[in-house]
């Protein structure tokens, strides 16, 4: 067991340094599945595209167990982790290198028994800003695994367009039928993908 | 600011359907899908498996398939995994997984009840002959 938990801090440090998660939505994801882990019951995803002002914000906010100070200020260390599978974290340390290469910062608070926030900045038009990539795909996929148990509201803003969606009118509509059935996760991602296009429609004012 | 909020008439239809075909299902789910989603899974491209596996079993109308996601199993080298459990049987871990490997796995194994070896972290345990 020891031998494999070595071989694997060795090789998650090894795609830490390579930063594997190739855009933005798939860091949303993990910082997701970060939220549930720390049993968040409600969670909002609040995306904006400021091109005016040459800024890209993700923030992240749920109501999750929190982190105290020693947690928050180790948070993002790349060799701190509070799971017993493996030795190293990678997820905020990865996130946080992401904005740094984009003129970006990665800001956290955190207060135990209340939640945590997770500001990732970025310069919008940066070279080395990671593109987005598919968020109908993150929050399908955070639908699958948290099953209904977390109402998730995801707002994105580009220029004076904002697009809203929110699982609590989803599963109103649903009426006892389940969120996490492939049918309607199709239907959720076919939703945001069409939402997010309505976002770059030439806006008559 | 303009806000478009999600386009919610059709879902009405599908959740329709999606009742018509459930209550066609008596009982408990005889599958389950575990996609393993921890950082190391998704730089490895869990969200893709978990994607074309929800497609496949959509158009495979598998009603008695649930899926779901977990953290980080400790195996960071062998993402993308996915562990299956079949109702009545030990669960089986897949291991370095792609799209393909997990149709595959989803037609052998959870529809025809047949391990898919080649793909499994391992069969049988320290045999000396």
């Amino acid at each position: 067991m020891r031998c494999g938990t070595r071989y694997a801090m060795k090789t998650a440090a090894v795609s830490c340094w390579r930063n594997d998660l190739d855009d933005l939505s798939l860091h949303v994801l993990d910082i997701l599945e970060n939220s549930t882990a720390a049993g968040a019951t409600e969670i909002e995803v609040r995306i904006n595209e400021d091109i005016d002002e040459n800024l890209f914000t993700i923030e992240i906010e749920d109501n999750g167990k929190g982190m105290d100070q020693l947690n928050l200020s180790q948070s993002r260390d790349p060799f701190f982790t509070t799971k017993d599978t493996r030795r190293v974290g990678l997820g905020l340390s990865m996130l946080a290198q992401a904005c740094g290469e984009a003129g970006g910062n990665l800001e956290i608070r955190s207060e135990p028994g209340r939640g945590t926030v997770i500001k990732a900045s970025f310069v919008y038009r940066h070279i080395d800003r990671k593109p987005l990539g598919s968020m109908a795909e993150t929050i399908a996929a955070l639908i699958a695994g948290s099953a209904g148990a977390v109402r998730l509201v995801y707002r994105h803003c580009r220029g004076n367009r904002e697009f809203i969606f929110d699982t609590a009118e989803i599963t109103k509509t649903l009426d006892g039928v389940a969120i996490n059935h492939p049918e309607i996760l199709s239907f959720i991602k076919e939703a945001i993908e069409s939402g997010l296009e309505s976002l770059s429609e030439r806006s008559n004012g | 600011m303009k806000q478009t909020k999600l386009k919610i008439g059709d879902l009405a239809k599908v959740r329709d359907r999606v009742r018509r075909t459930a209550a066609l299902r008596q009982g408990k789910a005889r599958a389950k899908i575990t996609v393993h989603m921890g950082t190391c899974g998704i730089a490895a491209g869990a969200r893709d498996i978990l994607s074309v596996l929800l497609e496949e079993i959509r158009m495979k109308k598998l009603d008695d398939v649930i899926v779901s996601t977990s953290g980080c199993a400790g195996l960071c080298s062998r993402e993308p995994m996915a562990t299956v459990e079949i109702t009545g049987k030990p669960p089986i871990k897949y291991v370095d997984l792609t799209r393909e490997k997990i149709k595959k796995i989803l037609d052998q194994h959870v529809i025809n009840g047949k391990t898919v070896s080649d793909y499994a972290l391992a069969v049988g345990s320290e045999m000396t002959h």
